[in-house]
């Protein structure tokens, strides 16, 4: 896309995040999305494009009661809504439509009008990986973290370590699930979920929502907030099996969405203020920090440790407290954008002071897709 | 609950009769040579239908794996390892670790192993022990 053609100019989560046991993921999806109407002034009548994932386009569509000239499913896990302002910049720029609305709703921990279903056993998931004990993230995500663990002649506390300083921003932040501070030994000592991960070295699992509304930067200007632009994207997509991934010690699909969105935005990483990694597991940053280039391979555990990427540290990282700390709800690359959109506008709890650039990374599925924005709140 | 088993394909049944036969079969691709994992009717590298079945030679080196807390009931109760194995001849698969204690202290990175079949009635499936115990 072409650098800043595009704004963010609605942002918001749902009215509560964490335990919401009366409310189902649709309704979510719905809370979130009129709550980003009203942070932009907007009616559901003056969105003509919906994109979400999840639940389908065409429901939300309806239970909103737009008529929308563009649609977008695309649905490849956690990142799926970094595609979807991806897809959106182009719609826009293409004038397939002029305002977008994504959402997220999810009832990850009450299941309430939830999806899910175990792979089909003549599936090649089903097949060659599932007979084998693998039922989810847990025990799919988590597989590669050993053998990266032995290149870089890393440990266990490594991991412990992303989960540490993350509490550190989560209590900064009055909306995050947990908020009591943890030592190393803490992580170590949580109960094992599957070794070497911990129950602290795993995502939360809530319940909550987000929505955005983009439009092309000229019209931005006259919405209450200032515009939140859209500087470059980035997203592909690698394997659906955890096994059959490239290579264990990085992510093809990182490298390459985080690659395509550095070169649209034409910037250096030493012109990053702020980032945003989808940490699902503990070894998530290390991955990102390293194929989105901001540290060599087999530097980001020390990089994190020496306290870079926390409080007070040069490049603040996950500042909600990331889907350790904060929120998960499933698909957490709605709140990543969130964060990300909050600390362009000034008004994170965490601030940033003075953060011009933002990169918010997400993965999809078990490593198996990627997406990349990076946002400015500089105008063109 | 009953072991969660593979249901195969037309284009996965030589692998499950192989494994029923006590045989690991792989994929090669005839132009290009690459063998290839999962089983699929062309190759993945150069995208040639000129693909043949051949019988591996079942050794592999553990490559990455986690050990499992919370089983999956059809796995029993106990902890067990779910392992990314590389095979001699390039591929990966996923499998579980027989014949050892599943702890970090039996399950070393790189240690060699070799395939064995477990009879689950229609289905045989492929996985792997140390060598030498
Ligand atoms: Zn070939």
């Amino acid at each position: 896309m072409r650098p800043k053609t595009v704004a963010v100019v609605g942002a918001a989560e749902t009215t509560r995040l964490g335990r919401i046991p009366d409310m189902s993921a649709i309704g979510l999806h719905a809370d979130a999305a009129l709550n980003a109407l009203a942070d932009c002034g907007l009616t559901p009548s003056d969105i003509d494009g919906v994109a979400t994932a999840g639940e389908s386009p065409i429901e939300i569509a309806r239970y909103l009661g737009i008529t929308p000239t563009w649609a977008d499913s695309t649905s490849v896990g956690g990142c799926s809504f970094m595609l979807h302002v991806r897809h959106a910049a182009a719609a826009i720029n293409e004038g397939l439509c002029s305002t977008v609305l994504i959402t997220h709703g999810e009832s990850g921990h009450s299941r309430i009008g939830a999806r899910r279903g175990a792979p089909s056993p003549s599936s090649l998931q089903g097949q060659f990986e599932a007979p084998y004990g693998v039922t989810g993230p847990p025990t799919a995500f988590t597989i590669p973290a050993l053998r990266y663990l032995k290149t870089h002649k890393l440990s266990v506390e490594d991991l412990a370590w992303v989960s540490v300083i993350q509490r550190e921003w989560a209590a900064k932040n009055p909306r995050a699930s947990m908020k009591d501070p943890i030592t190393v030994a803490d992580v170590l000592a949580a109960p094992m979920i599957a070794w070497p991960f911990t129950r602290l070295m795993c995502c939360l699992v809530t319940d909550g929502g987000g929505a955005l509304v983009l439009t092309s930067a000229e019209r931005a200007r006259d919405f209450p907030r200032p515009p939140v632009y859209v500087l470059g994207t980035g997203e592909s997509v690698e394997t659906p099996w955890i096994s059959q991934m490239l290579d264990f010690n990085y992510s093809t699909a990182f490298r390459v969405s985080g690659a395509k969105a550095f070169a649209e935005a034409g910037i250096s990483h030493a012109d990053v203020d702020h980032l945003m990694i989808y940490d699902a597991f503990a070894h998530l940053p290390l991955y990102g920090l390293e194929d989105l280039g901001f540290c060599e391979p087999g530097e980001a555990a020390g990089f994190i440790r020496e306290r870079n990427t926390a409080p007070g540290g040069k490049l603040p990282l996950n500042t909600n407290g990331g889907g350790l700390s904060y929120m998960h709800s499933g698909m957490y690359g709605m709140y990543a954008l969130q964060e990300s959109v909050r600390q362009m506008r000034g008004l994170a709890p965490a601030q940033v002071p003075g953060a011009k650039i933002s990169v918010c990374h997400g993965v999809g599925g078990m490593f198996a897709a990627a997406g990349t924005i990076i946002f400015s709140n500089e105008a063109p | 609950m009953d072991r969660v088993l593979p249901a195969p394909t037309p284009e996965t049944r030589h692998f499950w009769d192989g494994c029923k036969a006590g045989e690991l079969r792989l994929q090669r691709c005839a132009d290009c040579a690459e063998s290839y994992f999962p089983p699929r009717p062309f190759c993945p590298v150069c995208g040639s239908r000129q693909v043949e079945v051949y019988r591996a030679s079942g050794k592999a080196r553990l490559y990455s794996y986690i050990i499992n807390h919370r089983p999956r009931p059809d796995m029993g109760a106990a902890p067990h390892a779910i392992a990314v194995v590389e095979l001699a001849e390039g591929p990966r698969m996923m499998t579980n670790i027989v014949g050892c204690p599943q702890t970090p202290e039996a399950l070393v990175l790189d240690m060699p192993l070799e395939v064995t079949f477990q009879d689950h009635g229609e289905i045989a499936l492929p996985v792997f022990q140390p060598v030498n115990g």
